[in-house]
């Protein structure tokens, strides 16, 4: 076990969990936001460079300050490590400018975005951000792609977090899905149309933090915050079949996995589930979801489930 | 007159074929190691020595050695970085065409010191006659045994691959060129675990410079302790010096390390001082991605101290005020030439090389470019962006996956630190920078310290 300190609260941990990981067991305002990494994902993380903490003194046997920012999704703790997220002003700088070079190609397309209400980057331009752009050049664009007859790819909008390029490692055999170029030409690869001829193809949607990846049947139907999350289960043979299922009056207007406090999914659904799978009558109902804090809905009305009341205090 | 450890013979008719390179005492290294020492007192030479890594950072290489795993049953590899795609370095180059079984005798040698037996020389996509160079040679070695099965009859198992890479200044990062050495795109891996635990294919690798393992055979041949006769303090031994820019003779130069710039520049021997009666304006002196300084910080260090071609030397007062050694790629300008259109060459280097995996270095050396652009060619650009590009830049280094950020940052922080004025000129007379150069203001402002 290894005693750590974040922000100046402490706890233990397993050997071998890292700072995020350990923040995460603390929850509240030390957990560093994480936008490329992804626990589900094996190889995930170091990317995108918001995790970024400042280690004060690396461990009990050597107290040291670690000489520059570490990326907490992908360092381990030590048993006496002092960290520090929201504390540290280097590393709300660092973010600061995370943030800005995220934003400085990103088209800001949010009115007509399907992410928007529950998108990782508005909550991080929101924190984080400056109230004005300093980048004054043309932001590079590029062409709507389909993946498939189900997926959209906005590589507009994209981070490069590498998120599904990991999902389609994972989902399927050798290597299908990748990223083409390089630097800030950089885009995810289409040869994923053809390629991520898969059933769990639709889980690319669930883990990008953006509004790259969306999901067509659900394209324009309707923005996240009108709509009523329930968890929902059906006998699936290629899934788990526990979905969240996104309700206005009763019909079913889209399908996902199940999300965690993290904002992760918390089991890959198949396409049948999330695509096909558009009646109410397809699904048994288990009550309103509980909604993780990276969407709007989370804000009002909603009713959560005794468990999560607990969570929150 | 500087001594030769590893050009000596670089210009010797035919010194790239095997029968002549041996007749020049060629292979003797292997010899004397394979037969005479075991792995352990190879690697104990190498840390007498003092030998520093090459490629850039300048790690002491037995220390390095020594950090390599070695669990049973798992094959080890030694990986020679020939990638060399830094602007103004091109001494590997040099040492390959000219003497590829030097080279190859490093490899031998080392991999014997490391327990490798199978070794691969990563070299750059635009050298393709030199990979040709060095298929012949590896060829040669494999005729006369000095590779394959039971090398000297010393039981040692030894093969040697040369794989050229793409064409990415990416690929000489040592992880990422693992990856592209593995068939895969050319990104830097994150780090934990370092190469020696978790490299080639997760077997425990060593990834040297080609001069660095071209420097094994010298310290092999004469002792340890010889090479460590040579240099100052802990810069010890010779270093190839790729000279360039507005100089009267550019090329590739072996110094002793810890010669006084001011030789080193002006003498006959080397580089001849600043071509056509110019005065000296700055210096890059270890590749691109060092900080260049101001002619008078280059000759003395803050202190009023001579400086000299040594790595605590050139490092001599940080980065406000020193530089770095590098990889030696020696970039001489003179009075006429332009700082800022300098910076804006090198920062689009950076950004076109980028791997794009973080978003620092992905995003913030294409906004690099862009600003210096604008400054550059007089679109409009205001005082504000010179310090929209320290900011810039400050939020780059440091907080990248690898070191390319830092290098895309570092050009840019020294040109703002030591040539502010002529950004502001610029800036001042946006019309009049394009037809004028700004010239030498500086140089009195620094003798001055
Ligand atoms: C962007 C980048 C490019 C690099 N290019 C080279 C190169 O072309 N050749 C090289 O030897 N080292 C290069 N390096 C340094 C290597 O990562 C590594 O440190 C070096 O090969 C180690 O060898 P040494 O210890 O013998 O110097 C580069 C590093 C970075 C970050
Ligand atoms: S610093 Fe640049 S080159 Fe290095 S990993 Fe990050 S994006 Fe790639
Ligand atoms: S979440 Fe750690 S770098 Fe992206």
């Amino acid at each position: 076990m290894a005693k750590v300190t974040i922000d100046d609260k402490i706890i233990e941990v397993p050997d071998g969990t890292t700072i995020l990981n350990a923040a995460r067991m603390i929850g509240g305002d030390v957990v560093p936001p994480a936008m490329c990494y992804y626990s589900k994902l094996k190889g995930s993380g170091g990317k995108c460079r918001t995790c970024l903490v400042e280690v004060a003194a690396g461990s009990e046997k050597d107290p040291r300050p670690m000489p520059k920012l570490v990326a907490s999704c992908s360092t381990n703790v030590m048993d006496g490590m002092v960290v520090k997220n929201k504390t540290s002003e280097k590393v709300m700088d660092a973010r600061k400018g995370v943030v800005e070079y995220l934003l400085m190609n990103h088209p800001l397309d949010c009115p007509v975005c399907d992410q928007a209400g529950e998108c990782n980057l508005q909550d991080l331009g929101y924190e984080h951000g400056l109230q004005k752009t300093r980048y004054e050049f043309e932001r590079r664009t590029f062409e709507v792609q389909d993946i498939g007859d189900n997926i959209k790819l906005h590589m507009n909008r994209c981070i490069l977090c590498y998120r599904c390029v990991y999902t389609a490692d994972q989902i399927t055999e050798g290597r299908v899905h990748g990223v083409m170029g390089r630097g800030d030409h950089a885009e995810i690869s289409t040869y994923i149309t053809k390629a991520i001829d898969n059933d769990f193809s639709g889980n690319i949607i669930d883990v990008c933090p953006v509004g790259a990846l969306t999901d067509k049947t659900f394209r324009f139907k309707s923005r996240v915050w009108f709509t009523r999350p329930m968890l929902a289960h059906r006998n699936c043979d290629k899934c788990c079949g526990k979905t969240t299922v996104w309700l206005s009056g009763d019909d079913v207007l889209r399908v996902t996995g199940r999300k965690d406090q993290n904002g992760e999914v918390e089991e890959f659904i198949c396409n049948t589930c999330r695509f096909d799978k558009k009646s109410l009558a397809d699904w048994s109902i288990e009550g309103p979801s509980h909604i993780d804090k990276h969407s709007v809905i989370s804000q009002n009305h909603y009713e959560l489930p005794s468990d999560n009341i607990k969570r929150l205090k | 007159m500087g001594r030769k450890l590893l050009l000596e013979h670089a210009k010797v008719p035919g010194i790239r074929h095997i029968d002549t390179y041996i007749q020049h005492g060629g292979y003797r290294s292997v010899h004397k190691a394979l037969k005479t020492m075991t792995p352990d007192e190879v690697v104990e030479e190498v840390k007498k020595s003092g030998l520093r890594g090459r490629g850039g950072a300048g790690f002491p290489t037995g220390m390095k050695w020594s950090f390599l795993a070695k669990p049973e049953g798992i094959p080890r590899y030694l990986v020679c970085n020939a990638d060399e795609s830094e602007p103004g370095t091109f001494k590997d180059r040099y040492l390959m065409e000219y003497l590829p079984h030097l080279l190859i005798e490093g490899m031998i040698t080392s991999s014997y010191a490391l327990g490798a037996n199978t070794s691969y020389i990563y070299i750059r996509g635009e050298y393709r006659w030199v990979y040709t160079i060095l298929v012949e040679a590896i060829a040669e070695a494999y005729a006369k045994g000095y590779l394959g099965k039971n090398i000297l009859g010393s039981g040692f198992n030894f093969d040697l691959y040369v794989q050229p890479g793409g064409g990415a200044y990416i690929c000489g990062e040592e992880t990422a060129l693992l990856e592209s050495l593995e068939g895969k795109r050319g990104n830097p891996r994150m780090k934990p675990p370092f190469p020696a635990i978790k490299g080639l294919w997760q077997s425990p690798t060593v990834v040297n410079n080609v001069e660095t393992i071209a420097a094994v055979v010298p310290i092999v041949n004469e002792g340890g302790d010889e090479y460590a006769k040579i240099g100052i303090g802990k810069s010890t031994g010779t270093k190839l010096i790729s000279a360039c820019g507005n100089i009267k003779n550019s090329g590739v130069y072996e110094i002793d390390l810890g010669l006084p710039v001011d030789e080193f520049l002006n003498s006959d021997e080397y580089c001849g001082g600043v071509a056509n009666g110019k005065r000296l304006k700055a210096v890059i002196p270890g590749g691109s991605s060092v900080p260049i300084v101001p002619a008078g910080l280059f000759y003395k260090n803050i202190k009023g101290e001579d400086r000299l071609m040594s790595y605590e030397s050139l490092s001599d007062g940080g980065f406000a005020s020193g530089t770095m050694m590098g990889s030696g790629g020696f970039i001489v300008y003179d009075e006429d030439q332009c700082i800022v259109r300098n910076t804006w060459n090198l920062a689009r280097f950076y950004n076109h090389e980028s791997c794009g995996q973080c978003s620092p270095c992905r995003e913030g050396t294409g906004w690099l470019v862009k600003v210096l652009d604008k400054i550059e060619h007089g679109k409009g650009a205001t005082m504000a962006d010179i310090d929209l590009l320290w900011d810039i830049q400050r939020r780059i280094e440091g907080n990248t996956i690898c070191p390319l950020g830092d290098a895309a940052a570092w050009p840019v922080a020294a040109a703002i630190r030591h040539f502010r004025d002529e950004f502001e000129w610029h800036i001042k007379n946006p019309q009049l920078a394009q037809s004028k150069n700004y010239g030498l203001v500086k140089e009195t402002v620094y003798q001055t310290v």
